[in-house]
Order: C-alpha cells, then structure tokens, then sequence
C-alpha cells in the first residue's frame, strides 16, 4: 500500500536535510510502528506523507497503491486516503467543529462521486463515533480544538479518522498528552479500524503504545534513515536496552 | 470643515453647491431649519476636507468625492424581504419615507419630512464638530426618514428594520431613534442600492434612556458605484448598554462614523465591526467615544478582511473625560489582508484625563495561517474552500459573539452572500 523509496527531504527555509534515504513499504492490512529518539525524523516523515509544503522531496519516492503521491497536493492526498492524525492538533477560531466534519467528509465524498451526506445520516455517524471514544456532543458544538485539553484534541483526530475511513493512517505521537484511560479509549478506537484493506503508521516515542496497539512490524528511524526492521520483539527490545544498541549495530 | 481656504472648488464641491442652490425651494423646513441648511452649505462652500484635516487623514474626501450625480433618482419601487425574519420594515425608497407603515407595539413612527416642516429636528441638525463634513453635508439635503420612538419599558418581540435603499442619484437620509427607560430592542439598519452612480449620506441618531437595552445592527451592502457616507450618533443613559454591531460588503467609497457618548454611570457600549472590502474600492470606518461619566465600560471589536485594491481604515478614538473614573475601554483592529495590492489603515487613539481607568488597545495586520490552511487541506478540504472556511471564520468570530441564534444565522447568511460572489 506504502512504499517509500531511497526518500530524501529537506526544509525548505533552511535547507536542512531530514530524511536520508528511507526506505519503508507497508502492506494493507498491516500496523506498522516508527520508533526512534527524538529529532531522527520521526514527526517529519508523517509531515511529508501528508504533504506539507515547509518540507521538499529532494530525491526518491513515495508510492501509494503504487502511484506516486509527490506531486498531490495534501487535500488530494487525504481524498485519496492517507490521513495523518496529528501530534499537535491545530486549534482553529471560528470554525465550528460540527461544520468542520460536514464539509471535510463531503468535499471527500465529493471528489469521490459520491453525493453529499443527508444531515440525519451526517449526525447518526458523528454521534456513533462520538460515543465509542467517550467524547461529549457539547465539545463539537465548540469551535475547532479550541480549548480542548490535549487529551480531547487526540480522541477528535481519532473521531475524525473514524468519519473519514482512511486508506492508510498515519498517527503521530497519538499517545503523548494521554493518561491511561484516554489511552485505552484512543488505542481501541484504531484497533476498531484494523482490516485488511487499510494499513496504519503508528509513530510512537515508547512501547507503551504498542501494548495497546500491536504492531505487526516495527522499524527504528535514525537520521532519517530506516536503520532496523523487526517484528513486535523489536520493540520491547528497544524498551529494555534503549536505543544506544541499535545505533551502535548500524553504525 | 477645513479652515484653509480652497483654492479652486472641485467638481463634486461646485456640484453640491449648484445642487443647493436648485434644490432648496424643494426641501421641507423652514425658519430654525433653514438657518442649520445655510450653516451646513457654508461649510461646504469652505471645502471639503482633505488629508490635512487630521480626522480626514486617510480619507481625503476633497480628492476621493471626484463626481456627485444629479439627483433624479433611479426607481427603487419596493421594499426588501428583511434581513432578519419577522421584522417590521420601514422603508425609505428613493430617499423618501413611505405613508403605508406597519403597526409596531411600543413603537410610534413618525416621517422626519414632518419633522423637518414643524422644525422639532432643527436642534439635532448642527455638526458634532468643525470637521463633521457628512454632518454638514447631510444637514444641507436631508429631505426624509424616520423617527422611532419606542416606549418606556416596551420589550419589541420583532426587530424594526430601516431600509434605506437607492438606484442611483442622491439622497440623504436621517433615521432618529430614542429607546425610552427600560426598553428592550433589536433595530437593524440597512444601506443598499442598485444602479447607476449614486451618493448616499444617511445619518442616524439613536437615544438609549437608562436601563434600556439596545442592538443596533448597520449591514452596508451598496453597489460599487455608490459613494456612502453615513453617521451613527448615540447617548447612552445610566444603566444602559447599546450593542453596535457594522457590516460593511460594498459601496465605492465608504465613511462609516461612529460617534458615542456615555451619558449615565453604568452605561456598556459594544462595537462590533466587519469590513468585506474589495475590488478598487476605499472604506473608513471611523469612531469617536466619549466616556463622560465615571464607570462605564466599553468594547470595541473590528475585523476586516481586504481583497484585491481594497483600501481600508478604521481611527478609534476614546475620549475619557477628567471625571470619568472607572472607565474601562478595550479596543481591538484585526486585519486578514489576503492581496498584495489592498491596504489597511489603522489608528487607535486613547485621550484619557482621568487617573483611574482601564484602556487599551491593539492592532494585528496577518495573513491566513498556514498550519490552519495545512490542517483543513490534510482533511481533504480543497485549497480554495479551505481558505474560505479560515476567512469566514475570522470574521465569524465577531458574529457569533452576538448571542442570539437568529441574529447570528441571518448575519452569518449575509457573510455567504459576500463570499459566494468574493470568495
């Protein structure tokens, strides 16, 4: 489903180079977790497979079903469905979150042919998704994230990538900001997205995450670079002995 | 108006002055009344002002008013469907007042052509200052409008909305208010045209008795070829509060004045504004209020959104009187400039001579904010719609403060309207 090929990316203000030749293919059906110290490019790959334009592809590709993404732009990729849950949800004045969700699934259905949801249909799924996560309705009727707490701004990515069912999701650092029990609620939300059509990219600072969410694959990024694949062990491994071991290997 | 002499007289200044001279015998009131006519064409006659006159700075009329058309009007034969539904309209077609009104309780309605003939507005026809240049020139013309008067403890359960509406040439227009003690009303003012070039002054005045409790909403929507230039005056009593709330989305060159005083302890004014502006047009949005009595308390919110050409401005000024204690004013001016070519002009300024108050003020000038722009696209929102979502809800914001679901709805539709033809 995912296939990142010899990827090279940098910042476009400044030139730095963050991605150095990944390499990294996920399968449908697959959960494959991203695990690396801070500052190995973690935040950035999610950033560039959503196409944010701060970032440019200076070598390599990025295949989706086999097509390359580089050249759509991040709505294009979303109606195609990647959908990145975002580490620090933006908050946004004035636009209403209901509002947000109708437009946002219909502009998708839009692009798809698809004609738009009836209101009663649009409000039956938004209420459906809302409970399953333990979200109050009172919070939608609020504008976009603005005064969620942060463990609210994660459960409303999560409401939203429930709506939208997404292809392939990229979930980055969906765990920080959560206690245990926004934990177990957030994780069995994506749980409860697991099939085989859809891939998800769980990018994860610690194995907490991956106790909730196990991950059929685990690969450790480290200057950009893939420089260890393995399965779920990987990760406790990681948990043990730190991140010193598998540096050492590679280097 | 402008203390230096002028050297030569515009287009627009001889235009006005000839028109004076033909239109006079037409103009209803005499005595009082034609004396503050005289005054006002006097005025005129000195110049109109220019960037000289520190309150014109940004709006150089002597140089922006280049043509004033006759005054045959176009024909604007009815009235429109109400912004806000269920409310009782009151029409001025083509400048003139209508006789078929409808029956308001609480309200008494009264044509100002009337008053204009018996003289009881004559007091409320001088300039608020020597640079009052619509004052004069509306002075000068006013043939029509109307006086509402809501009684004492009324509670109006229907908004009143005063239409004002023009196809071309000129009128000038005064819409007079006095909420009496402890009445409650929602009056919606309402500035549009059709047509050919026209030029419009339209003051208003409004009396807030004490304890009454007054939103007043200003929705501008004229044509591109329309000058407008229009007066809010208001005296807020004790206990009183006055919500205004100005949405400017057309005219060719636009003055929106915003005179206030506080005239009873306890008294709250809010002003809300919106500015739409595109295209090559210019807008100035300009107030001047005045805490007079210790502790009342003031807000003033703008947010204006600039496309294309546009030039805008908005000059706040607050004047805290020496016994005025316990002021407490809070003004902000924030600009979306989406165009290289548009323009804003902001000016705050505080005059305190009280030592015990609350003021202060700030201005931001931004573009859209690209993580907003970036999270909506990443949800499959399209560029262009996305960058309508974040624009609308820049000003939204200043709506939904408002409070009241229909308010807010029939507001927020005006706002699709602009977009669906800007956006």
């Amino acid at each position: 489903m995912l296939e990142i090929k010899n990827l090279h990316a940098r910042i476009v203000d400044d030139g730095t180079e963050i991605i150095r030749g990944l390499d990294l293919t996920v399968k449908a059906g697959e959960v494959a977790a991203i695990m690396g110290p801070n500052g190995s490019g973690k935040s950035t790959l999610s950033y560039i497979l959503a196409g944010r334009e701060d970032y440019e592809v200076t070598e390599g590709d990025i295949l989706y079903n086999g097509q390359s993404i580089l050249e759509m732009d991040p709505a294009e990729r979303a109606t195609a469905g990647i959908f990145l849950a975002f580490q620090y949800p933006m908050e946004i004045p004035g636009v209403a979150t209901m509002e947000f969700l109708k437009v946002a699934m219909n502009e998708q259905r839009k692009a798809r042919g698809e004609e738009p949801l009836k209101v009663p249909e649009f409000l039956k799924r938004v209420k459906e998704a809302a409970a399953s996560l333990n979200m109050d309705m009172n919070m939608l009727k609020r504008p976009l994230n603005v005064g969620f707490s942060g463990g609210e701004k994660k459960r409303a990515e999560i409401l939203q990538m429930k709506l939208l069912e997404p292809r392939l999701c990229v979930l980055d650092e969906t765990d920080s900001g959560l206690d245990i029990d926004a934990l177990k609620i957030v994780s069995d939300g994506v749980n409860a997205l697991r099939s085989p059509e859809r891939a998800i990219v769980v990018i994860t600072h610690y194995q907490r995450l991956l106790e909730h969410i196990v991950p059929d694959t685990v690969h450790v990024l480290y200057k950009g670079q893939v420089i260890k694949s393995g399965d779920k062990s990987l990760a406790l491994d990681l948990e043990a002995n730190g991140y010193a071991g598998v540096i050492g290997e590679a280097a | 108006m402008n203390m230096h002499a002028q050297p030569q007289r515009t287009l627009a200044e001889t235009a006005l002055i000839d028109a004076f001279g033909e239109r006079l015998s037409l103009l209803p009131g005499d005595g009082a009344v034609m004396v503050k006519r005289d005054d006002a064409i006097e005025a005129i006659k000195h110049g109109l002002p220019t960037r000289r006159v520190e309150s014109w700075h940004y709006t150089d009329l002597r140089r922006l008013l280049t043509s004033v058309p006759a005054f045959e009007a176009g024909a604007v034969t009815k009235a429109l469907a109400p912004v806000l539904e269920g409310s009782a309209v009151l029409p001025v077609l083509n400048g003139l007042s209508q006789t078929k009104l409808p029956e308001i309780e609480g309200v008494t309605v009264q044509r100002v052509s009337e008053k204009l003939t018996d003289g009881s507005v004559a007091p409320g026809l001088d300039p608020y200052g020597s640079d009052d240049a619509i004052g004069a020139l509306n002075t000068a013309f006013v043939a029509d409008g109307y006086f509402v008067d809501i009684a004492e403890g009324a509670k109006l359960e229907k908004p009143v909305e005063l239409q004002n509406l023009q196809a071309g040439g000129q009128s000038h227009v005064r819409l007079l208010a006095r909420v009496g003690a402890g009445a409650k009303a929602i009056i919606l003012e309402r500035q549009t045209g059709e047509g050919e070039e026209a030029l419009v002054s339209s003051v208003s005045q409004l009396v807030v008795d004490d304890g009454a409790e007054v939103t007043w909403l200003i929705v501008q929507e004229q044509p591109d070829t329309a000058t407008h230039l229009a007066q809010f005056k208001a005296h807020i009593g004790k206990d009183a509060k006055l919500t205004l709330f100005v949405m400017n989305a057309g005219g060719r060159l636009v003055r929106q004045e915003v005179v206030v005083r506080t005239t009873g302890e306890g008294a709250d004014f809010k002003l809300r504004g919106i500015n739409l502006l595109a295209g090559d047009t210019h807008t100035d949005t300009t107030m001047v209020l005045d805490h007079a009595v210790p502790h009342t308390t003031s807000t003033e919110v703008m947010r204006n959104v600039v496309t294309g050409k546009a030039h805008g401005v908005f000059q706040g000024r607050i004047n805290v009187h020496q016994y005025a204690q316990k002021t407490n004013a809070k003004m902000a001016c924030n600009t979306l400039l989406l165009s290289d070519d548009g323009e804003f002009s902001t000016k705050p300024e505080l005059e305190i001579f009280a030592d015990d108050v609350v003021c202060g003020h700030g201005a931001t000038v931004t573009e859209i904010d690209h993580n907003h722009l970036f999270y909506l696209m990443a949800r499959g929102i399209d560029e262009k719609s996305a960058r309508g979502l974040l624009v609308k809800a820049f000003v939204a914001e200043v709506i939904e403060e408002l409070d009241d679901e229909a308010l807010v709805e029939a507001l927020e539709e005006r706002l699709d309207g602009w977009f669906s033809t800007h956006g």
